[in-house]
């Protein structure tokens, strides 16, 4: 007796056995690959070129379009990658593993960006590369969250042990998410408030808020590419002696 | 033996166990003392200045010393197969690790409530912020243990875990720090504390309830 119907159980079983996984990422790419590219170009072209000029800023504003996306996606991935963690505590469920280590050097880089582009926006704007303010600060605390997670895995030598090692981790580490979330409303600090997801009604013109959404949009899609890519490979790693994994090799062959 | 026993036991046998290597227990304490000196030859012995970053560099220090003290948490009962047999026992492994933690608090956190009050005298801290200073490290050093116990417990299978151990606990005692920190800084302008101290109450309980869970459940991965 269960709550969820038959069909999601099965596919989430199915999902958790490495081959199915394989072959469901293989079908999954292209349409991944072509729906990122309509989005990120609709993005960037509307952020580029159709959104009207900042009235304060000029055009220095549209690294926006860059900078607030990969910004969401580097708390988003920390998110998934520990939930991921809990998972393959909870279930031992293999793909979970894969998922979450599979994940962490995209979070790393995304988490990299949001904070150069943050720099090099904060120039003109600021006057200033780099403050200490606390949204700066507890951005570059989650890069070396993310760090964190890498060289633990890097450490370990069984792979079965890294991945409890990081799953552990990444669950620990989550507690500094809202913290990074809300730091820029408990400390009033330079850099500016949420602009996008308010309550009331987004301070931001609705002919800049849509290549915004879409651009992030299309990092979601982005980091499903990247990730699939990483743990495909990962997938084969792990399986090497399967005989699912031979066979693979010996068609290509 | 009752569970209760089990936890005395531990502490107690952590604690003769320190006591017969005195000069472990004193590495942390020298360690606190050196830092906190190389701040006046490094930054310059402006006393304006020193006052202004007493705050920070005792707390930057005391975190230092704590993280260095954390890799004998669990590397002599790692070694000598001790922790093999606390994963073995009837007991559940959060309390015997909560007991540990306990142990190691009194052992490196405590010295540290004495020496730091006479360093900041030395670094210029107005009076009137020293019970601060008192408050926030007893709330927050047992914090820097707990933290640290689950670092150390998913470094202690590594032959080289040292490195790696700052990189994952030193993030997590950020928001120990800033509000440690700010509220001694806070208190030497004579300006109310309690938000900070009661922050400071609200993680240490939060850290003393879930921290021991993912240690143990990390020893447990370590040991294998």
């Amino acid at each position: 007796m269960s709550i969820i119907p038959a069909p999601i159980v099965r596919f989430y079983h199915r999902t958790a056995s490495p081959p199915h996984f394989y072959s469901l990422a293989n079908k999954l790419l292209p349409w991944l690959v072509g729906i990122f590219i309509l989005l990120a170009g609709a993005g960037l072209y509307g952020g580029l070129y159709l959104a009207p000029t900042d009235y304060q800023q000029g055009d220095s504003y549209r690294i926006i379009y860059i900078h607030v996306p990969a910004a969401w996606m580097s708390l988003f991935i920390y998110v998934i990658m520990a939930v991921m963690g809990a998972i393959s505590l909870i279930w031992r469920m293999k793909i979970a593993d894969v998922v979450l280590i599979s994940s962490a050097p995209i979070g790393a880089s995304f988490t990299f960006i949001a904070l150069v582009t943050g720099s090099l926006w904060g120039k003109p704007m600021w006057g200033t590369w780099w403050v200490w303010d606390a949204r700066l600060t507890s951005e570059l605390i989650l890069l070396f969250l993310y760090l964190g997670v890498i060289s633990l895995y890097g450490a370990i030598e069984d792979k079965r042990t890294a991945s409890r090692a990081v799953a552990i981790l990444a669950l620990v580490g989550v507690v500094n998410i809202p913290i990074i979330h809300y730091s820029v409303q408990w400390w009033n600090t330079l850099h500016q408030g949420p602009t996008v997801a308010k309550m009331d009604k987004p301070s931001i013109h609705i002919d800049m808020l849509i290549p915004l959404l879409l651009m992030a949009t299309a990092f979601k899609f982005y980091y499903a590419i990247a990730m699939l890519q990483v743990a495909k490979v990962e997938i084969l790693k792990r399986e090497q002696n399967m005989q699912w994994v031979k066979k693979l090799v010996e068609t290509k062959a | 033996m009752s569970l209760v026993s089990a936890f005395f036991a531990i502490i107690r046998r952590d604690l003769i166990l320190a006591f017969r290597r005195r000069a472990e227990i004193a590495n942390p304490i020298f360690f606190f003392i050196i830092v906190v000196t190389l701040f006046p030859l490094g930054v310059g012995a402006n006393p304006k200045l020193l006052q202004a970053m007493a705050p920070g560099i005792i707390w930057v220090s005391a975190l230092l010393a704590v993280m260095l003290s954390l890799d004998s948490l669990f590397r002599s009962d790692f070694d000598d197969g001790s922790l093999e047999q606390m994963l073995l026992s009837s007991h559940p492994l959060t309390v015997l690790v909560f007991a540990k933690i306990i142990a190691h608090w009194m052992v490196t956190g405590l010295p540290l409530l004495v020496v730091a009050p006479l360093l900041a005298i030395f670094l210029g801290l107005p009076e009137q912020a020293l019970g601060t200073l008192l408050l926030t490290l007893v709330l927050a050093t047992p914090v820097l243990s707990l933290i640290g116990s689950i670092g150390v417990s998913l470094t202690v299978g590594l032959r080289r875990g040292g490195m790696i151990i700052s990189l994952l606990v030193l993030p997590l005692y950020i928001p120990v720090l800033i509000f440690a920190s700010n509220a001694v800084e806070m208190a030497g302008n004579g300006l109310a504390v309690d938000a900070q101290i009661n922050i400071l109450i609200a993680i240490f309980f939060m850290s003393a309830v879930l921290a021991p869970l993912p240690a143990a459940a990390a020893l447990k991965m370590s040991v294998n």
